[in-house]
């Protein structure tokens, strides 16, 4: 099925990236504002997920050559790893530390723990979601 | 020595292994000899090893007259019994006869452990070794369909028992202040006479001894139990196991005795026991099957005289000198003397079958001159058993009638109400008893022999099979020319076991058993059971005639099956009742017990409470959202559509987002948006999947039921949510959030309060939450990836 969607192209390719601007700045903004890995793990995965709606599954593919499985491990891996760092530190199991750090571009910055703890969800819900829709999407039988 | 068996079976296998076994019993039964007092008081012997201290389950041996009485017995018959065994199974290529010594020695080891103990818990232990033992052994040929039902007939009625004993033995510990020690028991008599357990307790124990002892109505497995091997029936169906439930309760009539329930029980049961077994025994044709029965009315016998004895606890030994004891007396003689005859009796028909291949009377005939010695061994044997003059059946009869006549002048336990019964039952069974015995007699020696309808030709047996049966036959006749051989020795120890509290300091009692002691009641008894009992015999013919001798089987079998059947069929049926395999039955199961649990719950502690007082307002909008959600709610189950049914979900999610608007939780919101979304998506991609066939436009059924337990589940979610507002305001929980409000900046140094609960105040549910995601999103993978084909194993 080879038809012309150039209007949905067009549009996707701009929309997508808002929405995974979006999505990054609902990510950052998790600690103080509405947002967080989850919600904005959700919102890259619906970004992506336009994309493989408006293209086909294969260019996607190529263009984006991941193993969601492997996301998901990451982030599992990325979310203990941060837990087990307090224990060095002799703190309880899933400490959070947090910190204000005067960074070059940015100013003055506020750094935590909880940011990569929120990352490996962040890359665990995204993976997940395209990893159960696109494996239904192309189970044929 | 049980476990070396196998081992000298392997090795030794041109040496039958009986001969190794032999050794054992005899050896066992020399050591004991020697504890027999000559004329003096017996000494007792006492050997404590622990076990399971903290418990007070030690393993003490206590050695007195009447374990003593019951050692000998299982280890003489016991050496008998291998010797014969030895000659019974001589085919040593065909039987497993590693088996059956193992299983042998196992049963006399169990057996001298539950006489020879003074624990409760170690006899308890010992006697469910018993029933199993006993099991294997009449399951040993186990091909046969007759010999398992046997076995497991055998092993559910007598652990049946057994285990009402556990019970029985649990509340005497527990009356008689934390001890398991039977003499402890004893001594504390007086103060478990008082306790209310006192009744319960009784009945429990007697269940587990009238099972093992095949008494009325549970002796229905000991019939079936004859298609164990013979020299299995000659050693545990008459000699030992049986008796156990005699030991048991003679053991402890120290401790029930003087209790009228005890009396009646014992003395009624043994009776209707006697007189059922030897109307039955009549009607069998088998000869072992008439053994059988004859073992129950004499053990039904010992029983009763148990009972009647019991009553001597209530006088002074001057007093009943010579009248209640002698009760006992004839127990302890009978017990005996059963042994000898019956032991001998079942060898003679093991000869017997052996010899000819068949043990049906209708078949056998005119074997007295072909078998003499046999025939002469089973004279005696069943001359005993029917209570003739020069044999100590005789005496112990004799003794019987005397026991029963004098229960009838007690004054005590309204026996005046019934006191002809006694005498009245115990005659007619003695006289069923002496037609069996003919029945059994005339019909397999006297006649004319049959060859056409044996299997082999009939001769005389082996020597070694015969020495077994004619030490038990000289010994019939030894204790009934010279009773008083055994009235020192054993007897009067054994009786002072029983009755311990009897007797004054430094008394004994003196038993005399005389063959004549002038024209009295009980002679005349016996001449009129003789008299009568050939009449009946004679008149068999006709008697035969009436419906009741055709029926072999015990009527009460019936109800066994018929009671075993249904205990199979009910709880299958209950099974499918209930494990329907409709998952929406289940759920409804489910659903009804969380009502009903939780109704109950709230009834009962009065908790349901309506409070109203920290309730804030409801604002306009609120109600439209509230009234749309409630709407969406109902419609689903009268939309005829699926796709329509999933939509109306998704609005119901939107509107729960909205809410969550509403209530102001914008991280909840937002989640709830996309989550309802791929929600929707996903059902949408299901449905779209469904089979051709079920596509067809579907209504939900009305089910009333299911409608009650839905309703029944709203209302009941929703008193509780109200009633839990109201006790929080009643009793004023503190809020935990009021800690996460004032720290969430300082310690965690976020201002989205729910995020830094999820990240760092509890950070390990989000951990975990988001694992299960993974684990979904591979199982989603791992279902539609690698799907197996029909047939595939995992």
């Amino acid at each position: 099925m080879k038809s012309n969607l150039l209007l949905l192209h067009t549009i996707t390719r701009i929309v997508s990236f808002i929405i995974l601007s979006f999505s990054i700045f609902l990510f950052f903004a998790g600690h103080n504002n509405p947002g967080g890995g989850f919600i904005g793990g959700l919102m890259t995965a619906s970004a992506l997920l336009l994309l493989y709606v408006s293209f086909d599954i294969k260019t996607i593919k190529r263009v984006l050559p991941f193993n969601y499985a492997h996301i998901i491990a990451i982030g599992l891996l990325l979310a203990i790893l941060t837990g087990l760092n307090s224990l060095l530190f002799g703190d309880p199991f899933l400490t959070q530390y947090f910190e204000y750090y005067d960074l070059p571009i940015l100013g003055e910055t506020e750094l935590t723990t909880a940011l990569p703890f929120d990352l490996g969800i962040y890359l665990v819900v995204v993976a997940v979601a395209l990893l159960i829709i696109l494996t239904i999407a192309e189970d044929d039988s | 020595m049980a476990i070396f068996v196998p081992f000298f079976y392997k090795w030794f296998r041109h040496i039958h292994t009986g001969w190794f076994v032999l050794v054992l019993p005899l050896l066992l039964f020399i050591y004991l000899l020697q504890f027999l007092p000559v004329g003096g008081s017996m000494e007792t012997l006492e050997l404590t090893v622990p076990w399971v201290p903290s418990l007070g389950i030690n393993f003490t041996i206590y050695l007195d007259g009447l374990s003593l009485l019951f050692a000998l017995l299982i280890t003489g018959i016991g050496t008998l019994v291998v010797l014969y065994s030895i000659y019974y199974i001589a085919n040593k290529k065909d039987e497993p006869l590693n088996n059956f010594y193992v299983y042998l020695l196992m049963f006399m080891g169990a057996m001298l452990g539950v006489v020879l103990s003074d624990n409760l818990i170690v006899i308890y232990v010992f006697w469910e070794l018993t029933s199993l033992a006993s099991s294997l052994l009449i399951a040993y040929w186990f091909h046969k369909e007759k010999s398992r039902y046997g076995a497991q007939k055998s092993m559910l009625i007598t652990v049946t028992g057994g285990f009402a004993m556990l019970a029985g033995f649990s509340l005497l510990y527990v009356m008689a202040d934390q001890t398991f020690s039977i003499r402890a028991i004893i001594d504390q008599a007086d103060i478990i006479a008082q306790s209310p357990l006192f009744i319960p307790a009784m009945l429990l124990i007697l269940l587990g001894a009238f099972t093992k002892s095949a008494q009325f109505p549970f002796h229905i497995w000991l019939p079936d139990a004859m298609e164990a091997p013979t020299p299995v029936s000659a050693y545990l169906h008459s000699a030992t196991m049986v008796k156990a439930g005699i030991y048991l309760a003679a053991r402890l009539t120290p401790v029930f005795a003087g209790a009228p329930e005890w009396f009646w029980l014992l003395t009624g049961f043994g009776l209707m026991t006697l007189i059922w077994g030897s109307i039955s025994a009549v009607r069998q044709t088998d000869l072992k099957a008439i053994l059988a029965f004859s073992t129950i009315s004499q053990l039904g016998l010992i029983m009763s005289l148990l009972g009647i004895g019991s009553a001597a606890v209530h006088y002074d030994y001057a007093e009943v000198e010579m009248l209640y004891t002698t009760a006992i007396l004839a127990a302890v003689f009978h017990l005996i003397n059963h042994a000898t005859f019956k032991g001998s009796l079942f060898m003679v028909v093991g000869i017997v079958d052996h010899e000819t291949g068949t043990r049906d009377i209708r078949r056998l005939g005119g074997l007295m001159t072909i078998m003499p010695i046999t025939f002469t061994i089973s004279l005696i044997g069943v001359a005993s058993m029917a209570g003739l003059p020069p044999f100590n059946g005789f005496l112990s009869k004799e003794m019987f009638f005397t026991g029963v006549v004098n229960a009838t002048t007690l004054d005590i336990f309204n026996v005046q109400t019934f006191w002809y019964l006694l005498p009245v039952i115990a005659w007619v069974a003695s006289v069923f008893t002496f037609v069996y015995c003919m029945i059994m007699f005339f019909r397999t020696f006297t006649g004319t022999y049959k060859p056409e309808k044996l299997e082999k030709k009939a001769h005389e047996a082996p020597m070694g099979m015969l020495i077994s049966p004619i030490i038990l036959a000289s010994l019939v006749v030894i204790f009934g020319l010279f009773p008083n051989l055994l009235a020192y020795t054993i007897i009067e120890p054994t009786m002072q076991s029983i009755l311990p509290n009897v007797l004054e300091e430094g008394e004994r009692f003196y038993v005399n058993i005389y063959h004549w002691h002038g024209l009295n009641t009980e002679l005349f008894m016996t001449a009129g059971v003789i008299l009568f009992g050939m009449l009946v015999f004679l008149n068999l013919k006709r008697w035969q005639e009436a419906k009741f001798f055709l029926k072999e089987r015990d009527p009460l079998n019936a109800v066994y099956d018929r009671g075993l059947d249904g205990l199979v069929t009910g709880s299958q049926r209950v099974t499918n009742l209930q494990m329907t395999g409709l998952l929406r039955d289940y759920f409804v199961f489910m659903m009804v017990f969380l009502v009903a649990m939780l109704g109950w719950t709230m009834i009962r502690y009065n908790a349901v409470v309506f409070d109203f007082v920290n309730v804030s307002e409801i604002s306009p909008y609120l109600w439209i959202i509230t009234f749309v959600l409630i709407a969406a709610t109902i419609s689903i189950p009268f939309i005829q559509h699926r796709i329509t049914a999933i939509i109306a979900i998704g609005v119901i999610g939107f509107l729960l987002a909205l809410l969550f608007v509403v209530f102001r939780a914008p991280d909840l919101a937002l989640t709830q948006l996309l989550v309802e979304t791929v929600l929707v998506v996903l059902l949408l991609l299901a449905f779209y999947h469904l089979p051709e066939l079920r596509k067809a436009k579907f209504t939900a059924k009305f089910s009333l039921p299911n409608l009650i337990v839905s309703i029944g589940v709203g209302l009941v979610v929703t008193l509780t949510a109200f009633s839990a507002h109201a006790m929080n305001h009643e009793f004023g929980f503190d809020r935990i959030s009021s800690y996460f409000v004032e720290n969430s900046v300082p310690l965690a140094g976020g201002y989205n309060m729910v995020n830094v609960i999820l990240v760092d105040f509890r950070g390990l549910d989000t951990l975990l939450e988001v694992l299960v995601l993974a684990i979904a999103a591979l199982g989603v993978v791992t279902l539609i990836k690698h799907k197996m084909k029909g047939g595939e194993d995992v």
